[in-house]
């Protein structure tokens, strides 16, 4: 591992010792916030799937039964009959933060019994009003998802992020600092140990010329 | 708009979701679903895109990811799903753990 390009003196050298207690401390943080994302992430991609296989399945179902309504209307009547939705579902949409991600937060409101379907049954099959009905439920279930879902991509990739941080701390910065504070304190007792040498040697010829 | 959701799909299936109280859009293929994403991602927070488009939008999703809105949710069409959603969960868990603690039995 290179060392890092500086004069081996005092003043680097207590520079650097508190260079690299700074960096043990993040790396500590870091470590510690990126096994703490994982245990949640975990948690949610488990709760992820098992929603995510829930729904395609229902919602695959509901639309085939939806498609098969639909067959048996004229194309036109049936655009006419949905385009003028009653109901809208109610939800607030907040921001949550999630170790430090900013992560969706989405609640539906119940909305009271309101009419679930915007046209009259005199032109609808009854099939298209349970599939209606039906999707009508299942959006609100779709609702949840899309927050765990949003929530598990975005933590996944902070994850990623903060592992990287963590082992760029560990592989390069610690043992960079710790390389160059071995170097400078090698360098340091050499020369103090040269100008003992020194005036060893020096006091040595005094003590010579006043014999 | 009425409607902080939308739904983005193929065909007759979308209007199932418009009854419903989502505003529905219809793209007839990947180009056109791309400019009614980019067009609806200003004023929605959730949008359904049918897993068939999301596959070749992928990119533009990737991107979505950086802020918290709006959520974009891959939904099965009525033809099934074609496993995109799935894909992108294993992907997600293989980025952030390395290992792939829900699917071991599809591993290869």
């Amino acid at each position: 591992m290179a060392r890092l390009n500086v004069n081996p003196t005092r003043m680097e050298l207590k520079k650097l010792k508190a260079r690299l207690a700074t960096a043990v401390r993040g790396h500590k943080l870091l470590k510690d916030k990126s096994d703490e994302m994982i245990r949640r992430f975990s948690i949610l991609i488990k709760e992820n799937k098992k929603l995510r296989d829930e729904l395609e399945k229902e919602l695959a179902d509901c639309l085939k039964e939806f498609s098969l309504a639909a067959g048996l209307m004229e194309p036109d009547a049936m655009e006419k009959a949905f385009s003028m939705p009653t109901e809208s579902i109610k939800a607030t949409y907040g921001v949550q933060n999630v170790m430090s991600v900013e992560v969706p937060e989405i609640k539906v409101v119940e909305s009271g019994a309101g009419n679930a379907y915007p046209y009259s049954f005199a032109d609808v099959t009854s099939e298209a009003d349970y599939s209606v009905k039906r999707i009508g439920e299942l959006v609100r279930k779709l609702l949840t998802l899309a927050e765990v879902e949003k929530t598990t991509a975005m933590l996944a990739i902070e994850i990623e992020r903060n592992k990287r941080r963590v082992n760029a701390l560990e592989y390069v910065m610690i043992p960079q600092i710790e390389e160059t504070i071995h170097y400078i304190k090698g360098k340091l007792d050499e020369n103090e140990r040269a100008s003992i040498t020194r005036l060893m040697k020096v006091k040595s010829m005094i003590a010579d010329r006043n014999d | 708009m009425a409607s902080d959701l939308a739904i983005i799909g193929l065909g007759t299936g979308v209007l199932a979701f418009k009854a419903a109280g989502v505003d529905a859009y219809t793209a007839s293929d990947s180009a056109a679903a791309r400019d009614i994403l980019r067009k609806v991602a200003r004023d929605h927070k959730v949008i359904f895109l049918t897993d068939v488009f999301a596959r070749d939008l992928d990119d533009l999703l990737k991107r979505m990811l950086q802020d918290p809105y709006p959520v974009v949710v891959p939904i099965p069409s009525d033809a099934g799903s074609n496993g995109y959603a799935v894909e992108k969960m294993k992907e997600q868990m293989e980025r952030a753990l390395g290992v792939d603690v829900l699917f071991n039995r599809e591993d290869k």
